[in-house]
């Protein structure tokens, strides 16, 4: 084993300046990242960090690692080639709402069922920030931006069903305004052994101040949001006053003066129909009798990673047919020989 | 009875039926059997782009056309001595490609009512009985009937028994060619070894075939073509798709680095990656992506990591690719794309075979993008223009688009297979952690005097850095928004490609004298045809020429000169005339051309026509 450096979070500083717009969300993202690669305990050299397109994409810019900046929506297929041929690496996709849900759609879900060991911090602000203010796949139905003066006529997409739906092993909400919160699911992620979709609330206070204003507020965050952990009942509201319990499969909030935390839903990260319940906690506030929008660690499996399992099939065939010669490969099966 | 034996210097059978009839299979095996014996050979296989098009119709038809010869020959042939017709629609499909006094087989099971209209033979008239076929010779097998018979009391089915008539076909050539069933027989026992029954069935109705042909006194005659005067050596047959693929490997390993391969299925290609993918006991890494775009940005990522990334597809998904092959080209990493072109525009003819994608390979992207381009000229010389291929991409630093076509990917030739060891070594310009910093710092975009710059990867001790698809400042590949950075980087990257041509050899010609009359040049597929044209126009005393393009970009240095030593050049291209526009804009020359785009090769008659209305 070599030994790895011990770094500080200002290690994966470089000199670059950062350029996002003062008071964005990325900075915190960005300081948290760094500070979960110091502890981390990974040789900077054996890091990537690679990104698609938009903000969030100059990420790699700025951490001390190798990084690829690359093109609209593709970093995820992008990392894929790169872990499959380097599974010693530690690999971070960066990408946004509308890199990964919109242009990148069909590459992330397809990363997400074959399970590559990387990580995902999507960075959702619900708006195209680089392009300068157009509704992204998660800006909700309605929304007046300047390519929809009337509203939006797209139903959003839900990161943490589809996630779920293309079989991620590793689904997890976070945001940007809770750094304790996001260096924990990030240290999670890290620890994953498969691709972590981790979903970050990112606020872009130029082209959609105060999208997740409700859930980041200290006035209303305390109703608006609930933080799932490990077998813990599930509890939110002043002074957890309150709880959510699973009648059948539909959630309800409860007031703890008439119940006890056993009554409660207990989370399980390891349960997919819970997990979905969970992401649904989102479609709209006031039909579900005002749930609380999730944050945590919704579901994580153990699954074959696919860099493993294509270098089984390597070794496999190496056993069954010996380390391939050239000149055997050269000539195959049928050959003659003019004199 | 006695049979007499006539010899014959060359032989073109066009295997023609229903493309569920097995006429792929019946070809391939007969030609094995012929390379295997030393004939020179040629092969072009002609299917439908539908798996199983509506039976009996026109447009079901597959075709199989094989070229075999006592002679060196470099093209399937132009007309077609013997046609296999399994029923009407093979027929009608392929007469025309038959030349006058050549030999119809037919099926005559397949020229039935329903097969004939099928086929669209007007108010049903069979082409068998009427006057269609008297300028042939035309020999009547009910191939149905004898199979069935040669199948009585097996236990199979109609549909099964049914399958195993090629086998009728191919053991009656055998008898006709004078050639032995061992090879086939051995394809046979070993294809179906796991089913006894199949296998005997099979065997039993090739061997039927041959002593029909055997006691039948319809048939007195058969025909030998002696094994032909190649070059000493060690051969094998081999197709270009297979060849592409097998060169790949063996460069990848002769540069000392791992093969990734991120591909999409399409057609002409997709045998590309199915002969990687039997190849995992040489580390071959084969992705099978969810589109043509991650699959070049997964070969992207690969080459990031310091394997060698390859993708390949056909025109359409070439064009999908072309984004991320521009960042590559900003990355300046290796990174190989192969197309196998096809008929376009858009899905155009995707079994066919086109030389259009040239211009698309030269100019298919945003911006300022060049790269290099190879182009191979024949199914065996996709090894060797693989292997000049990679070498580029990978000491180079720079993409390289390999182009082949649906022509040699899928034709198949004898091939005088070279060692391993005879082959050059590859020599990466990897970075070296403890040499290329300077004075602490790492400047990623510094370069050599070939304005190469080094591939420093991921692992590397204090080599990290950061690239991307914005524009790049000079050596210490920040991004930049400079205009004179800019201005600066893209001469710098179309200088680079052009230093190529220092590395590449020079233009030989393939035929002919260095000064005359005319030139024939042409690149790609064309080959076998251009030179069997200016052989025999050579052979009649005419001034002519022939010099076949490897390297499109950079063209080699001497071209320029090389042209100018004619009164004439002529470019024969399957396209609307795209190599012409590269040639006559570079060098001021007035070269002519010769197009032909329907979707099949140039028969060589079509260019000698040509070089004998110009000279």
């Amino acid at each position: 084993m070599e030994n790895t450096p011990t770094y500080t979070a200002k290690d994966f500083a470089t000199d670059q300046d950062v350029r996002w717009c003062p008071g964005c969300g990325d900075y915190s993202i960005l300081k948290q990242m760094q500070s979960t690669m110091a502890e981390a305990g990974i040789n900077k050299k054996d890091i990537v960090f690679v990104s698609g397109i938009g903000c969030s994409s100059r990420f790699p810019y700025y951490m001390d690692t190798f990084g690829i900046h690359s093109i609209h929506g593709r970093a995820t297929a992008m990392a894929s080639g790169l872990k499959a041929a380097r599974p010693d690496l530690s690999v971070w996709v960066i990408t946004g709402d509308g890199d990964s849900l919109s242009i990148g759609g069909n590459h992330l879900i397809h990363l997400l069922r074959r399970n590559f060991d990387l990580n995902v911090l999507l960075f959702n602000n619900e708006i195209y920030g680089l392009t300068k203010g157009q509704y992204s796949p998660t800006s909700p139905k309605g929304q007046v931006t300047k390519s929809t003066p009337m509203g939006s006529l797209d139903h959003p997409f839900n990161p943490q069903a589809l996630a779920l739906g293309a079989d991620a092993t590793f689904v997890a909400r976070t945001m940007d305004r809770d750094p304790k919160h996001m260096r924990a699911i990030l240290a999670a992620g890290n620890a994953h052994k498969g691709t972590s979709l981790i979903e970050i609330y990112q606020n872009c206070n130029v082209f959609n101040d105060g999208a997740f204003g409700v859930y980041t507020d200290k006035a209303t965050k305390v109703d608006t949001t609930i933080t799932v952990h490990e077998g813990q009942p599930l509890l939110f509201g002043q002074g957890n006053a309150k709880g959510i319990r699973l009648n059948g499969m539909k959630s309800e909030i409860v007031s703890m003066a008439d119940f006890s935390p056993e009554d409660l839903w207990i989370h399980d990260s390891s349960d997919r129909i819970k997990a979905t319940i969970l992401s649904r906690m989102f479609d709209n506030n006031a039909l579900e009798g005002g749930l609380p929008r999730p944050f945590g660690v919704f579901f994580q499996e153990s699954r074959n990673r696919y860099e493993d399992s294509m270098q089984e099939q390597l070794d496999k065939a190496v056993s069954i047919k010996g380390v391939g010669d050239l000149d055997a490969l050269i000539q195959g099966s049928h050959t003659w020989i003019v004199d | 009875m006695t049979k007499t034996t006539e010899k014959k210097k060359d032989v073109t059978i066009l295997f023609a039926g229903d493309s569920g009839d097995g006429m792929q299979l019946t070809g391939s095996l007969f030609t094995n059997t012929n390379a295997l014996y030393g004939n020179d050979i040629s092969t072009f296989p002609n299917f439908p782009a539908e798996i199983r098009a509506p039976q009996g119709t026109v447009a079901g038809v597959s075709g199989f056309k094989l070229h075999f010869a006592s002679m060196n020959i470099f093209t399937p042939g132009d007309d077609v001595e013997v046609l296999v017709a399994m029923n009407a629609a093979a027929l009608k499909a392929n007469l025309d490609q038959l030349k006058i006094g050549g030999t119809v087989i037919a099926n005559i099971a397949g020229f039935d009512k329903k097969n004939l209209r099928l086929a669209k033979y007007e108010d049903e008239s069979n082409p068998l009985l009427d006057y269609t076929l008297d300028k042939f010779r035309v020999i009547e097998i009910d191939v149905t009937k004898m199979t069935k018979e040669a199948l009585i009391n097996t236990g199979l089915g109609t549909k099964e028994i049914d399958r195993c008539k090629n086998m009728f076909v191919l053991g009656f050539l055998l008898w006709m060619y004078n050639r032995s069933m061992e090879t086939t027989q051995k394809f046979i026992s070993e294809k179906f070894a796991q089913n006894e029954l199949v296998k005997d069935a099979n065997l039993t109705v090739l061997k039927a075939g041959y002593y029909f042909g055997d006691t039948n006194e319809t048939f007195t005659s058969r025909f030998e073509v002696e094994s032909a005067h190649l070059p000493a050596g060690s051969y094998r047959s081999i197709m270009g798709n297979q060849a592409a693929a097998l060169g790949a490997i063996v460069a990848t390993k002769k540069a000392g680095l791992e093969l990734f391969y991120g591909s999409y299925p399409i057609t002409p290609a997709s045998d590309i990656l199915h002969e990687l993918a039997r190849h995992k006991n040489y580390g071959v890494k084969t992705f099978q992506a969810e589109d043509e775009i991650a699959a070049v940005c997964a070969a992207i990522g690969a080459s990031y990591g310091g394997s060698l990334g390859v993708t390949a597809s056909s025109g359409p998904g070439i064009a999908l690719k072309g984004e991320a092959i521009g960042l590559a080209i900003m990355l300046e990493i290796p990174l190989l794309i192969i197309n196998v072109q096809r008929g376009g525009p858009s899905t155009g003819l995707p079994t066919k075979t086109e030389q259009s994608d040239l211009m698309q390979a030269m100019y298919g992207r945003n911006g300022e993008a060049p790269l290099a381009i190879v182009s191979a000229s024949s199914p065996s010389d996709c090894f060797d223009a693989m292997i000049e291929a990679v070498r580029i991409t990978v000491e180079h630093m720079i993409p390289v688009i390999f182009l082949s076509d649906g022509f040699i990917a899928n034709g198949s030739e004898p091939w005088s297979y070279p060692k391993a060891i005879d082959l050059k070594a590859i020599t990466p310009k990897m970075a070296d952690p403890k040499k290329s910093l300077d004075d602490g710092q790492y400047y990623p975009y510094r370069r050599d005097e070939k304005l190469v710059r080094e591939w420093a990867i991921p692992g590397m001790e204090d080599l990290q850095h950061r690239v991307g698809g914005l524009e790049k400042e000079d050596e210490t590949g920040n991004v930049s928004y400079d205009p004179d950075n800019h201005e600066k980087m893209v001469k710098i990257r179309q200088e680079k490609v052009e230093l190529i041509a220092n590395d590449i050899p020079r233009q030989e010609l393939v035929q002919g004298e260095a000064k005359g009359k005319l030139l024939v040049l042409g690149w790609g597929s064309t080959y076998g045809a251009i030179r069997t044209a200016v052989k025999q126009a050579i052979d009649a005393g005419l001034s002519v020429s022939q010099a076949h393009i490897r390297y499109i970009n950079p063209f080699p240095k001497n071209l320029g000169e090389l042209l100018i030593g004619y009164d004439q050049v002529l470019i024969p291209e399957l396209n609307n005339g795209q190599m012409i526009q590269l040639i006559n804009a570079k060098y001021g020359t007035k070269a002519l051309p010769l197009n032909k785009i329907k979707g099949m090769p140039f028969a060589s008659r079509e260019i000698k026509e040509r070089i004998l209305e110009l000279v």
